[in-house]
């Protein structure tokens, strides 16, 4: 008996460490972000602003690429978030049927396999990107991604969960096929669609590899895509023997104005993070692990 | 009779309406997916944007026989399998214990909250994170502050695929135990009744019974990581690594970025990536393979 309360001591010490061990880096770099750039260059900050200071953020808001950057952002998350929901919703429903109930469904779904195992790399997709002009332009952010196909999998799945019964009533009373998703599955599926519907929206936010690879400046990127841009490596700018840069970015002390952009970066995610935390859980376990 | 002749004429009206739904979704799969698959054509010419897929010249396997011969491919393969393998290896160990003692914790408050906290890390992208780990990790930072040592972590060839590992690992341990945490809690209580009465350890119990219960879910965990064994991370590569780190620290994808995209390498860029989709279409099939055999249950 006391070797159990002693177990049970030790590992609630772990869980609690393995918690902070996640909790306290971040927590850093929001208290860095509140401080004076001579505390922070001297490493002086630990969990606490030192020389509390809400100069960075300052700067910040008078940033006006770090605004654009951040509609942009908005602005591809709600284009992502419509597209990707409608065609999740109109795809998964057909193929949630059998083959006999819908003749050429396996055709379809074999295909949709293959694309998500197998794509032309990075090289022929930017090539094709720029030939159909939408270089420099929001889609680009948006429409090579259209198609979740992993999601669409996931709520396939769900669908093809949902009571016949119901469906069939429906199509008794003259209701027709988009009739019957909109009406039925649609409000039947609530958790998997918040769930994918969440996976969009982090995605698209966090991603800054479309930025990187189809927007040609500045003014074009995402915010993810800004901010990673000015993460200017010092050894590289010596390397390069742009030595008049090295000098710049020692003495701009930016370590925590760039503290203060990805808390700002990071604010829109943890307003919706309690949503993620609702639903992930059980889309997660739906999808990977049915039997 | 009557209505069975009724039936099938709705049904040949809902094909039409299947087909219709399919349709949007297809126009953007074959112009983002489908199209780009008959690009790698330039993995065998010699690509000149001015030319064209059509104009330009057909080279053979010329690209792939320079790779092979090239002295850094075998440093970039290395690294690729050496960082996504260790990845895979630690976060797994991690899920996996983590997961056990959390199911252990009966304080409702205490588990949501580290819950909260340790599934964060998942959720931010890692031009967030490289701060974060910059900071941590530089030479006047907190891990060698708490070390006692000044070790150059990210600029150093032999500590930078071991701070790839561990930091990936620190971003992906908690969510990766969300799927180990519900099979957990799946096995049968009476397993474990009937184990105390035997006068089972705690220990005995998870390596007898908690293991066991959830062989399948990391039979089937391990087996889709097979295919990811070339996918050793853009994202966190890109935005920790430099110059100085490129012999440990490049992988395939970076080095397509690099040399193919930005130096304008179309074609030997395209056939680098070209071969990694190649090793990792057959790893996935073969691994869908494996989790029929051996779980009864697919990926796909």
């Amino acid at each position: 008996m006391k070797a159990d309360k002693f177990r049970t001591v030790i590992i609630y010490i772990i869980i609690i460490l393995l918690g902070l061990v996640c909790l306290l880096p971040l927590l850093n770099i929001v208290a860095i972000s509140f401080s004076s750039s001579a505390a922070v260059e001297g490493n002086m900050v630990g969990l606490i602003p030192v020389g509390f200071s809400t100069a960075a953020y300052e700067k910040i808001l008078e940033d006006s690429q770090f605004w654009h950057s951040f509609l942009i952002s908005v602005e591809r998350v709600v284009l992502t978030l419509i597209i990707n929901f409608v065609l999740i919703v109109l795809m998964a429903y057909p193929l949630s049927k059998t083959n006999a109930q819908f003749r050429g469904r396996n055709i379809y779904a074999n295909l949709m396999i293959f694309a998500m195992l197998f794509n032309g790399g990075m090289i022929p997709t930017f090539l094709l990107v720029k030939s159909y002009g939408l270089l420099n332009t929001v889609w680009a952010l948006v429409l090579p991604g259209a198609v979740p196909i992993f999601n669409v999998i996931l709520v396939m799945n769900f669908f093809a969960a949902v009571p016949k019964e119901l469906e069939e009533a429906a199509f008794i009373d003259g209701a027709n096929p988009l009739q019957v998703l909109t009406k039925i599955f649609i409000p039947i599926s609530k958790p998997v669609l918040a769930t994918v519907s969440l996976f969009s929206i982090v995605g698209s936010w966090n991603d800054f590899y479309s930025g990187l690879i189809y927007m040609s400046k500045a003014t074009y990127y995402p915010l993810m895509t800004y901010i990673q841009s000015l993460q200017i490596n010092v050894e590289d700018l010596i390397k390069q023997g742009n030595l008049s840069a090295v000098v710049d970015s020692a003495s701009l002390g930016n370590t925590n104005l760039n503290a203060a952009k990805i808390v700002v970066a990071v604010i829109p995610l943890l307003l919706i993070y309690p949503l993620l935390q609702r639903y992930f859980v059980s889309g997660i376990v739906v999808g990977s692990v049915k039997g | 009779m009557k209505n069975q002749v009724k039936k099938s004429h709705a049904n040949q009206a809902y094909q039409l309406y299947y087909h219709g739904m399919m349709l949007p979704g297809f126009i953007f799969l074959i112009l983002f997916n489908f199209v780009p698959m008959f690009g790698v054509i330039m993995a065998f010419q010699d690509y000149r944007p001015a030319k064209g897929f059509f104009g330009s010249d057909f080279v053979g396997l010329k690209h792939f026989k320079y790779l092979f011969e090239m002295p850094d491919s075998f440093e970039l393969f290395r690294n690729t399998l050496i960082i996504a393998l260790g990845k895979i290896v630690f976060t797994t160990i991690m899920s996996i214990a983590f997961a056990i003692l959390l199911n252990e914790v009966k304080n409702r408050t205490l588990k949501k909250s580290v819950q909260t906290v340790v599934y964060l890390p998942h959720f931010l992208s890692w031009v967030v994170l490289a701060l974060v780990v910059k900071n941590l990790f530089s030479v006047d930072g907190s891990i060698n502050a708490m070390l006692g040592t000044s070790l150059n972590w990210l600029g150093s060839n032999s500590l930078f695929q071991p701070l790839l590992i561990l930091t990936d690992t620190w971003k992906e341990f908690g969510y990766g135990s969300i799927v180990y945490l519900a099979a957990i809690t799946s096995i049968d209580s009476t397993l474990y009744e009937a184990a105390s009465i035997d006068g089972a350890t705690w220990w005995k119990k998870v390596w007898h019974v908690t293991l066991p219960g959830i062989r399948t879910t990391i039979v089937l965990m391990a087996v889709m990581n097979l295919g990811n064994i070339l996918n050793a991370g853009f994202d966190q590569v890109y935005n920790l690594y430099s110059a100085s780190v490129y012999a440990t620290g490049d992988i395939l994808d970076t080095y397509v970025y690099r040399v193919g995209l930005q130096g304008l390498q179309y074609s030997f860029g395209t056939a680098v990536g070209l071969l990694k989709s190649v090793i990792a279409f057959v790893l996935m099939i073969g691994a869908n393979k494996l989790a029929q055999k051996y779980t009864d249950s697919k990926i796909f």
